[in-house]
């Protein structure tokens, strides 16, 4: 393993952390704008994240007024009304802009039958990997197997970023004019697809540099599953019904609004089983090909779920399909503090949904948007540094120390227990999908009192290093989730309050939150506009 | 979660060390082997990077179980994500590119058969 002089260092102007579709984007799109760009992913760049084992569809709407302002309204309401239209309208340009990109770069878009390319939807594997190759092509550095651990900075702003390459043991250093955090959202390591690489790194980090965060009340999603299976791909869910194990149909459940019955049902210990027997038999040759595995556990399985029902459980998915992250405070991605920029399911994406996003089209194109917007921000943000870029005096910022290997306090077993602790807070339904404030101040202390444990604790540029790393911004996520969650006394959104039902209209603003020790919360007034709906 | 490495197949080009997002895998003398199963997340990305078909991922997420190589030889298991999202060596199409699902909320709105 790693001894201190094999140490890694790098100087560039923007360092991109995470390399899935919002960081594979900014990277493309800073450098494009003539910056040097390093990008470090924890696992690989190209099969990393929630998007690469996925299919998703995309919010690919041609610039048609009619049609804009459909696909603005279509989930306005479901997300409280707390999107902006000016953002909706940039992410609709700059997602059809990226999306005719992909076509140039060569993604195999399906031809329709007058020979044009269907460009709605995107396959994770093909996505993923054509985007790593534009990204190399693009002269970046790739660092994989690399998370960061902590970010650089000083008076001027955030400078870098430094961790550790869990493959060779060997810590890196990143000294950059500017870094975009495109870590993903956080899934508390719940197994949902692809998701066990998102643990809220990125907003612990950047909360450890002085950024602050929005929205983490919604933070709450629950993807329809297979109770044996990591797919969490919920939209075909439309085309079930649901039944209980003697056969009889469970009333009300479904994937939109019911699935709080099925959650009730499996508090009870009632199992639910579902079958897409909903399905027209012309769909099905079409379902097979639009989500990309959806279909693979179940032939593994010997399992038609057009016929044979199949247990299902509820996979919390977190702020992954969830939309609170940092907050943004410019329309180019910039966070509250100088220098460092967030994009993807890192930064918030109230901004175009509010407070609820149902299928991944939304996402995706919040994931390419804010990427490129992000890049931009932040190659002309390292431009204006020019010359002043010389002379800085950058601190680490992680609030727990971080040391070489045989250095650190903490015991390996001791960040499973930490993840086990933070799971035992989230992930029960009657604790965070049915809220109240009594259960969520109770979590609340628990959650204090094990961060107060973990952040005294020296971390090592190891494997279990990085474990007990996440396991901490697991903890820090889901305090600034229920302080927030506490916060709104209401339902608004997919932030639902058993004990304050219905939606408050003196309670339509946004509540921003931060701290590390002591945790804070305010509202923040959604921007005043027209809303044509 | 990760199940098998066909020793029989493997060439040990450790794609599948580099490709694994959560570090599942290492090279030890020249063989590969499953160091980390416990982290496996069941995405199957390794068995789509996978040029000799070497791999099998279980349909469970939460827990081992036991396969028999020959069963899922016998089953055509090993190499069927490969094969279906069409990255197999001479595949005539991509998935991707027989993927003509109109936008999914406009799709079931005019397809399904009733509100759930």
């Amino acid at each position: 393993m790693a001894i201190q002089e094999q140490a890694q260092h790098l100087k560039t102007d923007v360092l991109v952390i995470g390399g899935g579709p919002a960081g594979t984007w900014a990277a493309v799109t800073a450098a494009a704008k003539g910056a040097r760009v390093v990008l470090a992913d924890k696992g690989y760049c190209g099969s990393s994240g929630a998007t690469a084992p996925s299919g998703t569809g995309v919010w690919y709407v041609k610039p048609d007024e009619r049609l804009r302002e459909e696909a603005k309204a279509s989930r306005y309401d479901m997300g409280g009304r707390l999107a902006e239209h000016r953002w909706m309208n940039r992410v609709l340009d700059r997602t059809y802009a990226n999306m005719n990109q992909l076509a140039g770069w060569g993604y195999p878009f399906p031809l329709d039958d007058e020979g044009n390319q269907h460009r709605r939807s995107l396959q994770g594997p093909e996505y993923m990997r054509l985007m790593r190759k534009v990204v190399r092509k693009a002269g970046v550095t790739i660092l994989d197997h690399s998370p960061a651990l902590e970010l650089l900075a000083d008076e001027h702003g955030v400078g870098g970023a430094a961790g550790v390459n869990t493959q060779t043991g060997i810590p890196w250093t990143v000294e950059a004019g500017a870094v975009v955090i495109a870590t993903g959202g956080c899934a508390f390591l719940s197994k949902a697809l692809g998701c066990n690489v998102l643990t809220g790194d990125g907003y612990l980090m950047a909360a450890e540099a002085g950024a602050n965060l929005s929205g983490m009340e919604f933070s709450n999603a629950y993807a329809i599953c297979p109770t044996f299976s990591s797919v969490t791909k919920t939209a075909y869910y439309s085309y079930a019904s649901f039944y209980y194990e003697d056969g009889t149909i469970v009333e009300g459940a479904g994937s939109k609004r019911g699935r709080s019955v099925i959650a009730r049902n499996l508090m009870e210990g009632r199992q639910v089983y579902a079958v897409l027997d909903q399905a027209p038999e012309h769909l099905k040759p079409l379902l097979r090909v639009g989500q990309t595995n959806f279909f693979l556990p179940f032939d593994r399985r010997g399992i038609d779920p057009f016929t044979d029902p199949f247990p299902v459980t509820l996979r919390l998915e977190g702020t992954v399909r969830g939309t609170g992250g940092i907050r943004l405070a410019d329309e180019f991605c910039a966070t509250d503090v100088p220098g460092l920029y967030a994009a993807g399911d890192a930064a918030t994406r109230e901004l175009i949904c509010g407070g609820f996003t149902g299928g991944g089209s939304h996402n995706a194109a919040w994931a390419m948007s804010s990427g490129s917007f992000a890049g931009e921000g932040a190659a002309a943000y390292v431009k204006k540094l020019g010359a002043h870029d010389g002379s800085r005096n950058l601190e680490r910022k992680s609030t727990q120390p971080i040391v070489e290997e045989g250095k650190g306090s903490v015991k390996p077993s001791r960040a499973a227990e930490w993840v086990q602790a933070v799971q035992d807070e989230v992930k029960p339904y009657d604790r965070n999908l049915f809220r109240t404030g009594e259960v969520m101040t109770q979590s609340l202390n628990r959650l204090n009192g094990l961060w107060n444990e973990q952040r005294e604790q020296a971390i090592e540029h190891t494997v279990d290093g990085v474990k007990a790393r996440e396991a901490a911004a697991m903890t820090a996520t889901a305090r600034w989730m229920y302080t927030s969650a506490l916060a709104r006394t209401e339902s608004r959104g997919m932030h639902k309050r058993s004990d304050f039902a219905g939606m408050d209209d003196n309670q339509h603003y946004r509540l921003i939150t931060g701290g590390l020790d002591q945790l804070w919360v305010r509202p923040e007034q959604v921007r005043k506009e027209v809303v044509v709906h | 979660m990760i199940e098998l490495v066909s020793q029989e197949r493997c060439i040990g080009c450790s794609i599948c060390v580099k490709v694994c997002p959560t570090n599942v895998f290492d090279m030890q003398d020249g063989q590969l082997v499953i160091a980390r199963q416990e982290d496996c997340q069941t995405c199957f990305m390794c068995e789509a990077y996978c040029p000799v078909d070497a791999l099998y991922v279980a349909p469970y997420a939460d827990r081992s179980v036991e396969v028999s190589e020959e069963a899922l030889l016998h089953q055509g298991m090993l190499g069927s994500w490969r094969a279906e999202i069409g990255w197999t060596t001479g595949s005539q199409t991509t998935m991707a590119a027989r993927d003509t699902t109109p936008f999914f909320e406009q799709f079931t709105k005019t397809h399904r058969p009733k509100e759930s």
